[in-house]
């Protein structure tokens, strides 16, 4: 028998959840990033035309996805590294908690620096 | 009186749940209320039990889809409006209703190598062994000793139901507890049992297990002290 | 059951210790690559909300960047990180989600990290 959503209901499978999706959403929009990229450092100009493309609304809104999803990935990253090399115990729902929270921070700091 | 609307998993690998209504009582536990099924409505409902004070393990079933030791599961806990699902372990053959085919769980426990081995060259006659109870090795492994292999765990375990070959958290967790047994004499053998994509290295932190384990022991802390001790030893040229 | 069966002493399964190395190995270059990247990620992070802040165009950042051998580095290194870490993590993906165990999965991860990391080094 397999388990079901019910045995997946706690916040470090949440995170686990988190930090997957948030890997593979960043996986798939890096070949995109370094196109974008390669083209816009070809000279100001084109630089130019691609940072006034990234002033659309939609494409801001994807801005702040992607700097959360990346904010999420890191502090998911560095709440498995400390579960995997410190010697943690009860503690590590807070690091969860701390993770979020700077996930959330990260991505706030972008969405006001609009 | 009130009464529990209980469905409970009938059959092996495929079957059904079946619903029966049994009183409901003060204290009661989950393992009376399966009891009560077997003895008073229907005596061809098969599940295990043993000591029924929480010690032994054999009662471990899934109680509203979470792996719990039924004799230490209070209805009142669990049920909600009176309603409760109880089936078999998860990640385990069915063998008939609430019992599970454990071979699987034991193999992967050999598997990862979680027998202790004496050291080369050591006899009965040698003194005891001198263990300081405070040294990190010691308090690591009893961190981790007190497991009865209920299989808690093994069931709770999602990277168990994603990977066939993959050891388990108790498995791994024993043979934690014997890396850090100074007195053993297998660590190398054992180190390389436990490494690669059916050991260590496939747990991918849920703490499912952790979550569960009715004895509070961390098998995820345990798995992250074998994937620094495996790495350790990939660095050093020794696995 | 005869008593061979059950002696697990004498007949233990242990994995080809091939695997057991790669994937260890595997392990400690995600590690790794992790630690690289969450100060690479970090610094992009804040050049990037440091350079939206003050509105810079694109003359600006290029020439800040450009002919900057620091920042050069610091891009190569970037790139080489995300080339091990990202791929690394789509083979677990791969392996648990879809099932994918044979042995063209680590030939198509093996590519993938080829193209980004040539992917990356060129847009730089």
């Amino acid at each position: 028998m397999n388990n079901d959503y019910r045995s997946r209901n706690h916040p470090a499978w949440w995170a686990f959840l988190v930090h997957r999706l948030s890997g593979l959403a960043l996986s798939v929009f890096l070949p995109f990033h370094f196109l974008a990229l390669g083209q816009a450092l070809q000279g100001e100009a084109r630089l130019d035309t691609l940072l006034r493309w990234t002033e659309q609304p939609l494409v801001k809104f994807a801005e702040i996805v992607l700097v959360l999803l990346l904010a999420a990935h890191l502090t998911g990253g560095l709440r498995l590294l400390a579960l995997e090399f410190l010697p943690w115990r009860g503690w590590q729902k807070t690091l969860l908690a701390w993770a979020a929270g700077a996930a959330l921070a990260a991505g706030l700091a972008f969405a006001l620096a609009l | 009186m009130d009464m529990l609307q209980v469905s409970v998993w009938r059959g092996a690998a495929s079957g059904e749940y079946r619903s029966y209504e049994v009183p409901r009582q003060e204290s009661q536990s989950v393992l009376d209320v399966v009891t009560y099924i077997q003895r008073s409505i229907d005596p061809t409902l098969s599940y295990r039990f043993a000591c029924r004070v929480g010690m032994c393990g054999a009662c471990a079933m899934t109680v509203n889809g979470v792996a719990r030791w039924t004799c230490r599961t209070h209805v009142a806990k669990v049920a909600k409006n009176n309603t409760l699902q109880i089936g078999p372990l998860a990640n385990l053959p069915v063998i008939k209703d609430l019992v599970t085919d454990m071979r699987e769980f034991f193999d992967k426990w050999a598997r990862a190598r979680g027998q202790f081995a004496s050291g080369s060259g050591t006899t009965r006659k040698d003194g005891f062994a001198r263990v300081a109870a405070d040294s990190p090795e010691r308090v690591a492994a009893n961190a981790g000793i007190e497991c009865i292999g209920c299989g808690v765990c093994y069931a709770s375990c999602d990277v168990v139901s994603w990977n066939p070959d993959y050891l388990g958290p108790a498995a791994l967790n024993r043979a934690w507890t014997l890396v850090n047994d100074v007195r053993d004499g297998a660590r190398a053998e054992r180190l390389a049992a436990v490494a690669g994509d059916a050991g260590c290295h496939a747990c991918h932190t849920h703490l499912s297990c952790s979550e569960r384990c009715p004895k509070n022991i961390a098998p995820t802390a345990s798995i992250a002290g074998l994937k620094r001790a495996v790495a350790l030893a990939a660095w050093k040229g020794e696995l | 059951m005869s008593g061979g069966e059950l002696n697990y002493a004498a007949n233990p399964v242990t994995p080809r210790r091939a695997d057991a190395k790669l994937e260890t190995w595997l392990w400690i270059a995600q590690r790794g690559s992790a630690v690289v990247l969450a100060l690479c990620v970090l610094v992009h992070l804040v050049t990037i909300i440091y350079a939206v802040r003050h509105g810079l165009t694109g003359a600006a950042i290029l020439g800040r960047t450009r002919g900057n051998t620091a920042a050069l580095a610091f891009y190569f290194l970037y790139v080489l990180a995300i080339a091990v870490h990202a791929p690394i993590g789509l083979r677990t993906l791969c392996q648990e989600w879809l099932g994918w165990r044979a042995a063209s999965l680590n030939w198509v991860i093996g590519a993938i990290a080829l193209a980004l990391f040539a992917f990356g080094l060129r847009a730089g």
